[in-house]
C-alpha cells in the first residue's frame, strides 16, 4: 500500500513523516520518529501511557490514525521541558515521588499539564477524575494527585 | 522518621534517574532497537486444552519477508528438575513447555511456534498461516473442580507430591503441605468459641503498565545479546542458558528501566524464543508482547479457597488455629503454596496451629509471583475470621490483635523463632492514629486487618569506584523498580560520608557485576544495600591504605570519618585530613584505582508487618463501594528514602484494594478469558480513591547496619480483609468470595433483603 505524506507540528517543530493510512499516531511517533517518550501500555485506549494532545486537546496517540496529524500541533513529553529547563510539574513529580517505576508518567504529565491548563485551581475530585484514564499501578495515585495539586497552588501563587 | 541519627539515610531527596523518568528520556523494554532489526510474533492456542497432533509451518516460512519460524522442535527437551525462579520455584522440563507448547496446550494463550519477520505486519501475517491441528480434549478452570475425581487430568505424570501412601493415580493435585505447631486438635477442646468460614478469591493479573518486551541479538560467534525488561537479568541469562543450551558467559543481559513487575517479571517468556529466532535468521529480534497477551498468557497471581477455624478463650486469646488452602498453580505445578500456608498465622502467637496446602494445576496460564506471592490469599481468610471472631466477642479488633499479637520470641508455625519485630508497635501506632480515634462519618463503617511477609535476603553484588576526580560510582545488579537508586546511593553516601550527588548509583549488565538475585520479595534495600554498603566499606579500608602510604603510617593508624581520612590519634602524627579527592589525585602514585568490592548471600532479612484501616460505604442500589479514609501501617525497620518507603505502602494497598473489589480473571464455557483488558478487567483508577496515609513504623532489623527491612511485600497483604471487614460491618453480610465488585454486593444485598412485597 502506498504510504501517505504527512505534514505536521511536533513540540513545536515543523516535522514531516510518511505513514501507512491505519498506522497508529503511536507508532508513528515511536517507530518512526523516535520519539518513544509515549509509551503503550494497552494499545487500546485504556491506560492514557501514550497521552498527547492534539491541538492542545488531550487524546490516546494509539486511538488516533497518524494521517489525522496532517496540519495539526501535537504535544508529546519531550516537548514538556524547555530547553535545560524542566516544567514544574516534571520537578515536582521527581521531588514528590510522584512515579515509581515511570512507565505511567509520561502520559500522567501531559494529561496534567493539559488540566492545569484549562484549570489552574482544581479540587483534589476534578483532578482525580481527569486522570482517571491514565493507569498507574505503583504508586495508587496518592502522590501524582499532591503534586499536581501542589504544582496548580504554585502557579496560582506565581499568577497572584 | 530517621532524621537527627543519619545525614543522609531517612531523607527526601530526588532519584538519580529522576529527569530521565520525566522527560521521556528513560529507555524502557519496548524503547530499544537495533539496525536491521526483525519483530517477532507468537502463535497462541485458542483452546483451553487440546492434543497438538501437528504444526505446519511452511505457508509461513514461504511468506516474503519471514526470516525464522521456530516451534518447540528448536527448543532442546528439559529434565526434570526443580530451579528457583525469583521468590517461586519452576520445573525446568515444564518451563520450556509454558514457552513453547509440546504435546498439548494447556490454556487458552498458550505459544506453540513464533516468527520474525521484517515487519510487524508479515510477522501477523505470518503466524496466522500456521496451520496447527488440534484434538481438543474437555478442560477444567475452577480449583474445586479440578481437585475432584474425574477432572480432567492435565498432566499424566502428575503424582501428588506430600501425600504418604504415594497415590497410583495421576491428578491435578501436584502437592500437598502442612505445618503444624502444638496440637489443634487438644488446643480446640480449650476453646470457649469457636468460628469457621470458608473464602474463594479469584486470579488477579500484576497488571505492570509495561508489557513484557525483549531484544536480542545472536552473533555468529555464538555471542548472544539481550536487552529486557525484567526483575532479573541474571535469571534470564540462567534461563536462556538451560534451556537453549548456550554457556553462561555468553551471554550478555542488560536490563531495561522496567515499567513495573510486583513479581510478574522474574519469569521469562519471550527470551528464548527471541534468542532462537535471532540465531536461526542473524539478524536481531524484537518482541513486545500485547496487553491482550499479558493478560491470557504471563502472570497472573493464583486465586484459591482458604477454610479458616479460630478457637479462643472469652478473652480473645486464640487457643487454636487452623488453615486449609487450595490454590491455582496454573498449567504447570507451583503456585506459591508454600507463602500462603506459612504466612497465614505469622503475625500471631498461637499455641496450636494446623496448616494444611494444596497446590492444584488448571487449564490457566502458569502462575507467576505478585507482591508477596500467596500471602494475600491466606490472610483473606485468617484476617476475615478474626473479624468475625472480634465481632462475636464484642472485642476491639486491634485489641483482639494486640491480645495475639506475635512478639519477639515468638515461634512460627514453618520453624523459626522471631527476632525483633513490630508488630505489636504497629498495631499501637494505628490504635493512636488520628484516623482510628476519630469514628468513621455516618453512613460509613471501619475494617481492620493485618498482613506479614518474611522478607527476602539472598545473592547480592556490589562494586564501588573512586573516580579521579573524588566522585564516586556503585555499582550493582538489580533493576530499579521503584527508586532503589536513590536507597542505595543513600546508604553508600552515608556509609562514605560524602554528599548524596557525589555517589552516582549504576545498574549493570550481566557481564559487568557479580551475580545478583531478582529485585523481589522485598530485598533490593536489603541485601544489596547491604552489598553496596560492604563494597562501599571496602572501598573505605583502601582508602585509609592510600592515606597511611601518604603519611609514611600503618593503616591502622588512619580512620574515615566524614568524608575524609584522619589520623586515629595525635600519637600517629600531625597530618592534614585527606578528603576523597585528594586521595584520588594522588591514586596513580599511592597504588592505582580505589575501588571496593562485595558479595554476599544476605541473611537475616528482617520480617515486615503491617495493619490498615479503611473507613467505606456500599451503595445498596448498585452495590459499589466508595472509600472514605485509608490508613496502611508499616514497620519498615528504617526508612532510607521515607517517600518510596511511602510509595511502596501505598501502591501495595491501592493493588490490594483492587483484588478486592474488582479485579478477576473471568472464563467463559470454552475456558477462555472473557476479560483480556484494561477496560473489562478493572483495575483501581484515580477516581476510585482517597489519599492512602502511610503510617511508617521504625522499629530497626537488627541484621542490617542500617536497619533496613524489606518494604515492597506488606502492604498488599491486609487490604483485602480489611476491605471485606468494613464491607461485612456497613451491610452486615459477611462476604466470602472476591471480588467484592457491584454485582456480586447487590447480589448479596438483594438476597439479604426481605422482598418489599407490596411494591
Ligand atoms: S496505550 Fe494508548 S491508552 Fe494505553
Ligand atoms: S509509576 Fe509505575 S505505573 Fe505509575
Amino acid at each position: 500500500m502506498a504510504k501517505m505524506h504527512i505534514t505536521t507540528t511536533i513540540n513545536g517543530e515543523p516535522t514531516e513523516f510518511l505513514c501507512d493510512p491505519q498506522q497508529s499516531m503511536l507508532d508513528v511517533l515511536r517507530d518512526n520518529l523516535g520519539l518513544t517518550g509515549s509509551k503503550e501500555g494497552c494499545g487500546s485506549g485504556d491506560c492514557g501511557a501514550c497521552s498527547i494532545t492534539l491541538d492542545g486537546r488531550l487524546v490516546c496517540a494509539c486511538l488516533m490514525l497518524a494521517p489525522e496529524a496532517e496540519g495539526k500541533k501535537i504535544e508529546t513529553v519531550e516537548g514538556i521541558a524547555k530547553g535545560d529547563q524542566l516544567h514544574p510539574l516534571q520537578k515536582k513529580f521527581v521531588e514528590f515521588a510522584a512515579l515509581q517505576c515511570g512507565i505511567c508518567t509520561p502520559g500522567v504529565l501531559v494529561a496534567a499539564k493539559a488540566l492545569l491548563e484549562k484549570n489552574n485551581n482544581p479540587t483534589e475530585t476534578e483532578v482525580r477524575f481527569w486522570l482517571a484514564g491514565n493507569l498507574c499501578r505503583c504508586t495508587g495515585y496518592d502522590k501524582i494527585i499532591r503534586a499536581v495539586m501542589d504544582v496548580a497552588a504554585d502557579m496560582r501563587g506565581a499568577a497572584r | 522518621m530517621s532524621t537527627g541519627k543519619y545525614k543522609w539515610i531517612g531523607t527526601r531527596v530526588d532519584r538519580p534517574d529522576g529527569a530521565d523518568k520525566v522527560t521521556g528520556r528513560a529507555r524502557f523494554g519496548a524503547d530499544f532497537n537495533m539496525p536491521g532489526q526483525l519483530i517477532g510474533r507468537v502463535l497462541r492456542s485458542p483452546h483451553a486444552h487440546a492434543i497438538i497432533k501437528s504444526v505446519d509451518t511452511s505457508a509461513a516460512e514461504k511468506l516474503p519477508g519471514v526470516k525464522a519460524v521456530v516451534t518447540a522442535k528448536d527448543l532442546p527437551e528439559q529434565p526434570n528438575v526443580i530451579v528457583p525462579a525469583g521468590e517461586m520455584q519452576v520445573n525446568l522440563r515444564d518451563i520450556t513447555r509454558n514457552i513453547l507448547a509440546r504435546e498439548k496446550v494447556l490454556f487458552e494463550g498458550h505459544p506453540i511456534a513464533a516468527v520474525a519477520a521484517t515487519t510487524d505486519a508479515i510477522a501477523k501475517q505470518a503466524v496466522e498461516l500456521i496451520k496447527v491441528e488440534y484434538e481438543v480434549l474437555p478442560h477444567v478452570i475452577d480449583v474445586t473442580e479440578a481437585m475432584k475425581p474425574g477432572a480432567p487430568v492435565l498432566h499424566d505424570h502428575l503424582i501428588t507430591e506430600g501425600v504418604k501412601p504415594a497415590p497410583t493415580k495421576a491428578s491435578n493435585i501436584a502437592k500437598r503441605m502442612d505445618n503444624t505447631k502444638g496440637d489443634f486438635e487438644a488446643g480446640l477442646k480449650q476453646a470457649e468459641i469457636v468460628v469457621e468460614r470458608e473464602y474463594t478469591t479469584q486470579a488477579v493479573h500484576q497488571g505492570y503498565i509495561e508489557p513484557h518486551a525483549t531484544l536480542a541479538s545472536a552473533a555468529e560467534d555464538g555471542q548472544v545479546q539481550l536487552w529486557s525488561t525484567t526483575q532479573g537479568h541474571f535469571q534470564v541469562r540462567g534461563f536462556v542458558s538451560r534451556l537453549l543450551g548456550i554457556e553462561t558467559s555468553q551471554i550478555r543481559v542488560t536490563p531495561s528501566e522496567i515499567g513495573g513487575g510486583f513479581g510478574g517479571k522474574t519469569v521469562v517468556y519471550l527470551e528464548p524464543i527471541a534468542v532462537r529466532l535471532s540465531q536461526k535468521s542473524g539478524k536481531p529480534v524484537k518482541m513486545v508482547m500485547t496487553r491482550e497477551e499479558v493478560f491470557r498468557a504471563s502472570g497472573p497471581a493464583p486465586g484459591g479457597t482458604v477454610r479458616v477455624k479460630l478457637g479462643a478463650k472469652k478473652d480473645g486469646t486464640i487457643v487454636a488455629a487452623e488453615c486449609e488452602i487450595a490454590l491455582q498453580a496454573g498449567a504447570f505445578p507451583g503456585s506459591p503454596l508454600g507463602p500462603a500456608c506459612w504466612t497465614s498465622f505469622a503475625c500471631y502467637d498461637i499455641p496450636n496451629i494446623k496448616v494444611v496446602g494444596f497446590d492444584v494445576v488448571s487449564n490457566r496460564p502458569k502462575v507467576a509471583a505478585y507482591r508477596a506471592p500467596g500471602a494475600p490469599i491466606s490472610a483473606w481468610g485468617v484476617e476475615s475470621t478474626l473479624d468475625v471472631l472480634a465481632l462475636e466477642l464484642g472485642m476491639d479488633p486491634i485489641d483482639l490483635r494486640l491480645k495475639n499479637a506475635a512478639k519477639k520470641g515468638t515461634k512460627t508455625s514453618y520453624g523459626p523463632t522471631f527476632d525483633t519485630i513490630g508488630f505489636v508497635e504497629t498495631l499501637e501506632a494505628v490504635k493512636k492514629s488520628a484516623h482510628y480515634k476519630t469514628p468513621p462519618k455516618p453512613g460509613y463503617a471501619r475494617g481492620v486487618a493485618a498482613g506479614f511477609w518474611f522478607n527476602v535476603g539472598a545473592d547480592s553484588s556490589a562494586a564501588s569506584h573512586v573516580a579521579e576526580d573524588g566522585t564516586v560510582t556503585v555499582i550493582s545488579g538489580n533493576p530499579d523498580i521503584g527508586g532503589s537508586r536513590a536507597s542505595l546511593a543513600l546508604m553508600a553516601a552515608e556509609e562514605l560520608g560524602v554528599d548524596y550527588s557525589k555517589v552516582r548509583p549504576i545498574i549493570a549488565d550481566t557481564s559487568s557485576i557479580g551475580f545478583n538475585f531478582v529485585t523481589g520479595g522485598s530485598r533490593v534495600t536489603f541485601a544489596t544495600g547491604l552489598a553496596v554498603v560492604n563494597s562501599v566499606r571496602d572501598m573505605i579500608r583502601e582508602l585509609k591504605v592510600r592515606a597511611a602510604k601518604t603519611w609514611g603510617v600503618d593503616p591502622d593508624a588512619v580512620i574515615w570519618e566524614d568524608g575524609v581520612a584522619k589520623p586515629a590519634g595525635s600519637n600517629v602524627g600531625e597530618f592534614e585530613p585527606l578528603t576523597l579527592s585528594q586521595l584520588a589525585a594522588t591514586a596513580g602514585k599511592t597504588g592505582g584505582p580505589i575501588n571496593g568490592h562485595a558479595q554476599l548471600n544476605a541473611q537475616g532479612a528482617g520480617p515486615g508487618f503491617g495493619v490498615h484501616v479503611v473507613d467505606l460505604k456500599v451503595d445498596r442500589d448498585t452495590g459499589c463501594v466508595h472509600i472514605d479514609r485509608y490508613t496502611a501501617a508499616q514497620d519498615v525497620g528504617t526508612a532510607i528514602h521515607p517517600s518510596y518507603v511511602e510509595g511502596q505502602i501505598q501502591g501495595g494497598a491501592v493493588q490490594g484494594i483492587g483484588w478486592a473489589l474488582n479485579e478477576e480473571y473471568i472464563y467463559n464455557a470454552k475456558g477462555r478469558l472473557d476479560n483480556a483488558g484494561f477496560l473489562d478487567y478493572r483495575m483501581p483508577v484515580a477516581s476510585d480513591l482517597p489519599m492512602i496515609d502511610a503510617l511508617v513504623v521504625e522499629v530497626p532489623n537488627p541484621h542490617h547496619p542500617y536497619g533496613v527491612r524489606g518494604v515492597g511485600e506488606v502492604p498488599i497483604v491486609p487490604p483485602l480483609a480489611a476491605v471485606g471487614n468494613a464491607v461485612a460491618r456497613s451491610i452486615n453480610i459477611r462476604m466470602t468470595d472476591l471480588p467484592l465488585s457491584p454485582p456480586r454486593l447487590s447480589a448479596a444485598i438483594d438476597a439479604a433483603t426481605p422482598k418489599m412485597a407490596a411494591e
